[in-house]
């Protein structure tokens, strides 16, 4: 298939060393309509500096309301390839494990119904199939679910869990975090794929405090492993570090936030109690230091971006959860949340806000969480609390 | 239908992962001991077995044709037994179970022309959203800034070391679908200008309570007359939630849409807390394909950093031992109205001591 539309613009991305975007739609378009209607309407962007994606749509398969963003042109008569141009989210697999057979399927099936582009990945996870028609949501649903693989969430639901790379492949993983990811995502299928709740609700297991997979930023639900115990420490491993040129002081007992470190010259000591847990000399030692081993997961909640009334960070509401199956202490905890959310939530307020709004304390008692020193980082300023009719002598 | 289909499941969730696990990885599930990079694209982690995962890390523009994805395929079937992964930042690895698979590995890589890289203290992949390419609320295109900012920049993913990670995403609106307000160094597509109202579409494509309730500073409120809303311009930050919920209130403006520079995040919990990136530059034009005067004002910034930060320093770290005041010196940046916050979080900002720094 010959380049349908001129693309200087485009063409300059094509340079330069860094992967290129556009060499990618051009691949396509050698045997995609869609891609090659999208390089003239992208090239028009670039153009004009201004999208043309029209406002949404709602459209998707048969007993789903999540799964599918609706996409059209506003400039359809210029680019018909792109009239409708639809995004599939497809459920990764945690940990983005593939076998190059599952890879090769999911190709074929969207050579065969879609524009042959993807996004690996969307920012929450799934594999992203940019671009399809109305009339081939169903049979590329079909196709898909028929080979074990099933849709992942939009809109007000449980969107598609995601995770570090956990056990499979780093000794820090303090739980099963592909494991927990891929049980919550069974256990909420029906949250996930119809959308019943104020707005979204995104889940992002991490292994440790280093958070790879950015889980106190971007999911309203952030389950990071941690632990209770000491820090494993080899002394040899330590002494190999001197020796091979590291500056034990500065680089590690320099950096430590809380001090609990000493460094004599032969030995590491390591005051575990002041210690806070936050992976850095791990991470820099990686062959000396190791997490304890009495491990779990401390839970925070409520992170989100800018929108409506400034980004949100996740905060402390459960100090420690031991996190093994059948993780029935876990769910319980969301269903609660969630109920909470249902009763007092406004359409579009995420769960951050909401406590926001109704504070931090309200949400502590109707949850039927323990109030904990470690939930703030310092107690209130003001003299201004409230009191249970329980706490009022009569 | 029209064609023979296979019959459709629902709810069944995504295949459980242990089937795409490589032998070595399955074998070593959760006992692994220690690891170590061993070049800007390559580590190796070690079992309690003592058996070994290498893994080679290969930039991808996360906008991936079929056809390349397949060449991935082609490559994880001749070195790795057919089994690949992707990061959280849209790379693609190659895992191998022997150092001696390693070389020839990496010697097709570079072959086809792959970029390798993006492990330890340097600039991994870039975290970005769909931009012009997908989005009808995009103040920009992320895949174009990336390329742009990325062929200045990829010196630092596959050779050149920096004090410590360095984190960079891209959003095309505030709306953010990526982890750009907590970013080393992230693009923001911004508008300037409000919303225009589309009084005769509002009645039909719009819940006017829904409109009024999605504006941040309370300058939407309704017009029964016109059966519509009205906007007290002076109030609107332009933050586009309301086109978001009404479609008849479109905000893209070609001559003024442009991007923000937003500096100092971080998710990790290391040495500090994790941190919400700052703004650094309020406001660029859109100038593509290149954006130079983007990728120009990103270096100043990397310079800046690179020359003041201790070892193992992140770019926000480094910031805050030094003072936003000296920031802004050190990077020639201009300091501006804009610079200083009055929405939900202000005061918490403002310099509430007569310490600073001339």
């Amino acid at each position: 298939m010959g380049q349908k539309h001129q693309t200087p613009l485009l063409d300059e991305l094509e340079k330069g060393a860094f992967p290129s975007f556009v060499k990618e739609i051009k691949r396509a378009a050698e045997h995609s309509e869609y891609a090659q209607d999208l390089l003239g309407q992208l090239e028009l962007s670039y153009k004009e500096k201004v999208t043309h994606w029209k406002h949404g749509g709602i459209v998707g398969v048969r007993g789903y309301g999540a799964g599918v963003i609706g996409r059209y042109s506003d400039v359809p008569d210029k680019f018909p390839g792109v009239a409708h141009f639809h995004t599939i989210r497809v459920n990764q697999p945690a940990g983005f494990f593939y076998t190059s057979a599952a890879l090769r399927e999911i190709c074929d099936i969207w050579d065969k119904y879609g524009s042959g582009l993807t996004n690996m990945h969307g920012s929450t996870g799934d594999i992203i199939l940019l671009g399809t028609r109305t009339e081939n949501l169903e049979p590329v649903f079909a196709e898909l679910s028929s080979r074990g693989w099933d849709l992942g969430g939009s809109g007000s639901a449980v969107r598609t869990p995601s995770c570090c790379v956990g056990p499979g492949r780093c000794e820090w993983a303090c739980y099963d975090t592909l494991e927990l990811t891929y049980q919550i995502t069974q256990r909420f299928q029906d949250e996930l794929h119809r959308p019943m709740f104020p707005y979204k609700f995104k889940f992002k297991m991490a292994g440790c405090a280093v958070d790879c997979i950015a889980s106190i930023a971007r999911a309203d639900m952030s389950i990071i492993g941690t632990w209770k115990d000491d820090i494993q420490i080899d002394q040899d491993e330590v002494r190999n570090y001197a020796n091979s040129g590291m500056d034990i002081q500065a680089e590690i007992v320099d950096m430590c936030p809380t001090g609990c470190m000493s460094w004599d010259g032969n030995e590491l000591t390591i005051n575990n109690e002041d210690c806070n847990r936050c992976m850095h000399c791990i991470a820099k030692m990686t062959k000396a230091l190791r997490p304890g081993k009495e491990r779990g997961a401390t839970i925070l909640l409520g992170s989100k971006a800018p929108i409506v009334t400034g980004a949100l960070m996740s905060w402390v509401i459960v100090p420690f959860m031991k996190m093994e199956p059948p993780y029935e202490e876990l769910y319980d905890l969301v269903e609660r949340i969630w109920e909470f959310w249902d009763e007092h939530g406004k359409n579009r307020e995420r769960i951050g806000e909401l406590i926001e709004r109704m504070g931090f304390p309200t949400f502590i008692k109707e949850v039927g969480l323990e109030p904990h020193p470690v939930m703030v980082k310092e107690p209130r300023r003001d003299p201004f609390f409230f009191w249970s009719e329980e706490d009022i002598e009569k | 239908m029209a064609e023979n289909l296979p019959e459709r499941q629902t709810d069944i969730g995504p295949p459980h992962f242990s089937k795409f696990l490589p032998p070595v990885i399955k074998n070593n599930y959760g006992q692994w001991k220690y690891h170590e990079i061993k070049s800007p694209g390559v580590m190796v982690h070690v079992a309690e077995s003592g058996d070994q995962v290498w893994t080679v890390r290969v930039a991808t523009p996360r906008l991936l044709s079929t056809d390349t994805i397949r060449e991935y395929c082609d490559i994880a079937e001749k070195h790795c037994d057919g089994y690949l992964r992707f990061t959280t930042r849209h790379n693609v690895e190659f895992m191998v179970d022997s150092e001696s698979k390693v070389e020839p590995l990496v010697n097709e890589l570079k072959e086809k022309g792959y970029m390798i890289g993006g492990i330890g203290p340097r600039i991994s992949n870039v975290v970005h959203t769909q931009g012009w390419v997908h989005c009808h609320s995009a103040a920009t295109d992320a895949s174009g800034l990336v390329k742009a900012m990325m062929d200045d920049l990829h010196e630092y993913f596959h050779t050149k070391d920096l004090p410590a990670k360095v984190r960079l995403a891209v959003a095309c609106c505030v709306n953010m679908c990526g982890a750009v307000h907590c970013s080393d160094i992230a693009l923001v597509g911004v508008h300037k200008t409000p919303p225009r109202i589309e009084h005769d579409k509002v009645k039909n494509l719009c819940e006017i309570p829904s409109t009024v309730a999605s504006c941040p500073t309370s300058a939407i409120s309704p017009d029964p007359k016109a059966k519509s809303v009205k906007i007290k311009l002076e109030k609107c930050m332009y933050c586009g939630n309301c086109y978001s919920v009404c479609p008849a209130m479109p905000i893209a403006d070609p001559k003024n849409d442009g991007i923000a520079i937003v500096v100092g995040g971080k998710v990790s919990n290391l040495r500090s807390n994790p941190k919400f990136s700052k703004l650094a530059v309020p406001w660029i034009p859109n100038n593509p394909p290149r954006w130079p005067e983007v990728t120009e004002a990103v270096k100043k910034i990397l310079d800046a950093y690179i020359a003041g930060a201790k070892k193992h320093e992140r770019l926000g770290e480094w910031v805050e031992r030094i003072g936003w005041e000296k920031f802004f010196k050190v990077t020639g940046l201009e300091f501006r109205l804009q610079h200083i916050d009055d929405f939900t979080f202000a005061r918490e900002t403002w310099r509430m001591a007569a310490t600073f720094k001339w």
